[in-house]
């Protein structure tokens, strides 16, 4: 596996991506200024959490016009894999990379916690390693992160179980008081049609070891450095 | 070529819930205005162009907004366009 990891103006959790695929899973990567305009020889590409342009119009809005992004959109339309973490799931969204929106928080305040989320689906790339239905408790770090769509692309979210992470509560049930901040049908990442960019907003990298109190986002990575090193560069 | 200003008044969707309109909405009541029914806060973007009718004046502020000024998947708005200003 070899990541290419996009730093915007305002990203901050780049590194712990970083140190993620570096130290934890001895893999490469290597960074990506915003303003370059290859991805480089990767096969995956990384869109890293923070508050890129100072969030300024709506959290991602701005990024996704980034010189990078034409690329990020190459990459992916060629087949390549992209993950976009809090912030990067936001540029997916409003890049039209992933459908639905991301609005400000139902509390109105930045919420930085641990959640617990349910995996709905590991017939994908970045779920593979993990067990149907695992609950994982993962941190959140944001202000805008719920998750907005309209009924149709909701069904066809659902239904094409596209929806690949839910917020649940301790029991692992998708409720109400589970929902870290208001997003419809408690989602907390998706995929694309073809299963090649997910975006979530828990942060997978902050749980990479038992040091920082959780290994619940390894499986994310391992995952997705076992699809590669049998698949090859996919772009 | 003519310049205008155009006034884009961007508002969360209509049925899409507003928390920021709903803390301020409780904000109103607990101040005593009970008469007030909904709230919504939006945003409003003032910007001045250059263009050689007013067609393609509003034509360029609506291209802007689909593009970069608002998200239509979450988001109104209405333009404004003055000539001059």
């Amino acid at each position: 596996m070899r990541a290419a990891i996009v730093t915007f103006p305002g990203s901050n959790c780049d590194y712990d991506c970083f140190k993620a695929i570096t130290d934890v899973l001895h893999e490469e990567a290597y960074f990506v200024w915003h303003r370059d305009e290859s991805v480089g020889d990767c096969d995956l590409v990384i869109l890293p959490g923070g508050f890129s342009y100072g969030d300024y119009l709506r959290a991602g809005a701005i990024a996704r016009f980034s010189p990078i992004m034409r690329d990020v959109q190459r990459f992916a339309a060629d087949g390549g894999y992209v993950l976009g973490v809090c912030n990067g799931f936001q540029v997916l969204c409003e890049a039209g990379m992933l459908p639905g929106a991301l609005i400000r928080n139902r509390s109105l305040q930045f919420q930085g916690e641990r959640v617990w989320v349910r995996v709905e689906n590991t017939d994908t790339a970045f779920t593979s390693d993990y067990e149907k239905g695992q609950l994982l408790h993962l941190h959140i770090a944001h202000g805008q992160g719920n998750y907005v769509a309209d009924p149709e692309t909701l069904d066809r979210l659902e239904s094409e179980r596209r929806v690949i992470f839910r917020y649940v509560d301790e029991h692992g049930n998708a409720t109400d008081e589970g929902n870290a901040n208001g997003s419809m049908n408690n989602i907390a990442g998706i995929i694309n049609e073809s299963g090649n960019v997910l975006g979530l907003m828990p942060h997978p990298e902050r749980s990479v070891e038992a040091l920082l109190g959780s290994t619940d986002g390894l499986p994310l990575f391992t995952s997705l450095a076992q699809r590669l090193a049998t698949a090859g560069r996919s772009a | 070529m003519s310049s205008y200003t155009a006034e884009v008044r961007i508002t969360p969707r209509a049925g899409l819930l507003d928390p920021e309109g709903k803390a301020v909405e409780n904000a109103l009541h607990s101040l005593d205005f009970g008469q007030v029914e909904d709230v919504r806060v939006g945003r409003l973007i003032r910007l001045r162009l250059r263009a050689d009718s007013d067609a393609r004046a509003r034509e360029a502020a609506d291209e802007m907004c689909r593009k970069l000024l608002a998200n239509p998947v979450t988001e109104d708005y209405e333009i404004d366009l003055v000539k001059g200003g």
